[in-house]
């Protein structure tokens, strides 16, 4: 093909990408060093007969509006907001490993930050929800791969719903038999024979709960590209193991695991990144008070009345470095894949 | 190959068999227990005096004389407005389908088509956009929306989903167009068509098993989005999800719990059906990317 006819092939979808992709990231880099301008202040001498001269320092509403329309981005600080309390608070820190002296003390003062309360949930959540919902996916896929005929497409059909079902919509849904008053969390009061338990109520308790619907959620998409894995395997291979004496268990270990090995790294290279962008979960279980996520962190910075552009824009920095971290093995990965072909 | 050595033992059978049980109430069993409680009341959904409630409607019945009641769908849908947001969310999908396929496809088959160095470079740019989370994005948007005056209308976040939608699109109809032999449009344009003519009369009529995959999951995106509409969509032009969010804040309050999880079963009764015919092609869309690498 021409470039020309390339170009012209090319150029809308390039196009939409550039203008809302690429120069977002570039905005929101600079916008992560630019703060609002503060309110222009003057002195103002008032002098009252009798009285006396005062001086009061007055906001400039004009000055000020003058200021914000003249520079919409604000005025330039540098690095200044990554360093402040709500993301990496340097100082803090620092203050934080003088003043104690055992090692547990300063990593819960650590843990109280935000930006590290955040990463330390988003980290867990991500290394731990990844391996169970490869090896839970397998699983699913073994067991139903040796079903009848019949019975696997309905298997597939309930399998994908936990996937497909918006995220938000499917915690919710979760959340509600969670809650201490719906039908799962009634059998756990029972079952902990404590009235006043709840799954809500404490931090590791929460933990495991956004876990759990993590593994719940992407496991289905471990489960079909795997069970796609298992339609190839080579049979003659399996045959030949089974001559020479192999039992089901060294089947499985030393032939068909091997033969999924591509589909596992590519599962997990996909999850690792898609994991560690959990955000809905915890809107939907309304988990923010024991669990909060980078992602999340944007979100909420973002929302409400005061929208607090800056401080969001570095979080989501920060955010896509640590993406650009995790992408890293997949470009690798691709690449190669790419020299190979040509 | 005997039947004989294939056969398993019964424990494993039992095994098997116990463990598809187990994964299939965790996966079907939420959804049909949402069902089937979005037809009572809270007193019931919520059972703090018996569970069994939930299930016999007790309190439903008291209150409304039958076991079940479309109190929570009535609530939702007529006195809350819900079927505006779901206006909303049809007229998202469908724009976002029909222009993120129409430009995916043109880019697609021009890099399926193309054998320069830089087609590799551009599909790995894709990859990198595709690993950006949205809400990262959200915080650029924000700003040149509110200066341009366009934040919180429906065409702005159209066109922000079709983008961020773009570089999956890309790389799924990319690896389809290189299937499609490329004998087919190079007669084509041995007999005198151009190239885009060898596109439209060669290509588009063998391309829909294809295209149609791919619409499929740019809808998923668009109907499942939250981060993107609930930060660039004004309240009253609100699509479901983001309603459902809002329903949160609110309803626990009021005590109309019962509002957000019909809201929330409706929400799910259009991805069960697309489930229920289109799972081949959501399930090969899904393999694509790995079986080949």
């Amino acid at each position: 093909m021409q470039h020309r006819t390339f170009f012209w092939f090319f150029f809308p979808t390039a196009a939409a990408m550039l203008l809302f992709i690429a120069l977002p990231i570039v905005s929101v880099f600079l916008q992560s060093v630019f703060a609002p301008h503060e309110a222009v202040l003057v002195e103002v001498e008032s002098c009252t007969p009798l009285v006396g001269c005062t001086t009061e320092t007055q906001v400039d509403h004009d000055a000020t509006t003058e200021l914000r329309s003249n520079q919409p981005l604000g005025r330039f600080v540098g690095l200044d907001i990554y360093l402040d309390r709500g993301h990496l608070a340097v100082n803090e820190i620092a203050a934080a490993w003088q003043a104690t002296d055992s090692m547990g003390d300063f990593i819960s003062k650590v843990h109280n930050l935000p930006l590290y309360r955040a990463l330390s949930f988003t980290l867990t959540f991500t290394f731990l929800v990844t391996p169970l919902l490869i090896i839970f996916g397998l699983m699913i896929a073994l067991a139903v791969n040796s079903l009848h005929r019949h019975l696997k497409g309905l298997m597939i059909f309930f399998s994908l719903l936990p996937m497909i079902v918006t995220p938000l919509i499917g915690s919710l849904i979760l959340f509600w038999m969670v809650d201490s008053r719906g039908v799962v969390g009634s059998a756990l009061v029972a079952l902990a024979g404590d009235p006043d338990f709840s799954m809500k109520a404490s931090t590791g308790l929460t933990w495991v709960m956004l876990i759990i619907y993590g593994v719940w959620h992407s496991a289905p998409f471990a489960f079909v590209v795997f069970y796609a894995g298992l339609q190839t395997l080579p049979q003659d291979q399996l045959e030949s193991a089974m001559i020479d004496g192999a039992t089901r268990w060294q089947r499985v270990k030393y032939v068909v695991i091997p033969h999924l090995m591509p589909l596992v790294t590519f599962v997990a290279l996909i999850q690792l990144m898609d994991n560690f962008r959990v955000f809905e979960p915890i809107v939907g279980f309304n988990a923010s008070a024991h669990a909060t996520s980078l992602s999340w962190i944007i979100f909420n910075d973002l929302g409400g009345e005061t929208r607090q552009l800056s401080a969001a824009s570095a979080s989501s920095v920060l955010t896509i470095l640590g993406v650009a971290i995790l992408l890293t093995p997949v470009l690798i990965r691709t690449w190669r894949d790419f020299n190979a072909k040509s | 190959m005997t039947v004989k050595a294939q056969q398993r033992p019964l424990s494993l059978k039992l095994l098997i068999n116990g463990f598809i049980i187990v994964w299939f109430v965790l996966a079907a069993f939420p959804f049909l227990w949402t069902l089937w409680g979005s037809f009572k009341v809270e007193l019931d959904f919520f059972s703090i005096a018996d569970w069994t409630y939930a299930l016999t409607g007790e309190r439903t019945k008291a209150a409304h004389g039958s076991a079940f009641t479309d109190a929570g769908y009535y609530g939702s849908w007529v006195q809350e407005e819900f079927w505006k947001h779901a206006i909303n969310t049809l007229i998202v999908c469908f724009f976002v389908v029909c222009t993120s396929l129409t430009i995916g496809t043109l880019g697609g088959y021009a890099l399926s088509r193309s054998s320069y160095r830089y087609t590799v470079w551009l599909l790995i740019a894709a990859l990198i956009f595709r690993a950006m989370p949205p809400i990262t994005l959200v915080s650029g948007y924000l700003l040149p929306f509110f200066e341009w005056n366009v934040w919180g209308i429906l065409p702005t976040t159209i066109i922000v989903l079709v983008a961020i939608n773009q570089p999956f699109t890309l790389w799924m109809l990319h690896s389809f167009f290189q299937k499609i032999p490329k004998e087919l449009d190079e007669s084509a344009k041995v007999d005198g068509c151009s190239q885009f003519q060898a596109f439209r009369h060669v290509i588009i009529p063998v391309m829909w098993p294809g295209v149609i995959t791919t619409g499929l999951f740019s809808f998923l995106l668009a109907y499942n989005d939250f981060a993107v509409t609930s930060m660039l969509l004004s309240e009253q032009n609100r699509t479901m999800v983001p309603e459902i969010a809002a329903y949160l804040g609110t309803t626990y309050t009021e005590g109309n719990v019962m509002f957000a999880v019909a809201a929330v079963v409706s929400a799910t009764v259009p991805l069960f059906i697309l489930v229920l015919f289109f799972q081949r092609q959501i399930v090969s869309g899904l393999t694509a990317g790995a079986v080949k690498g």
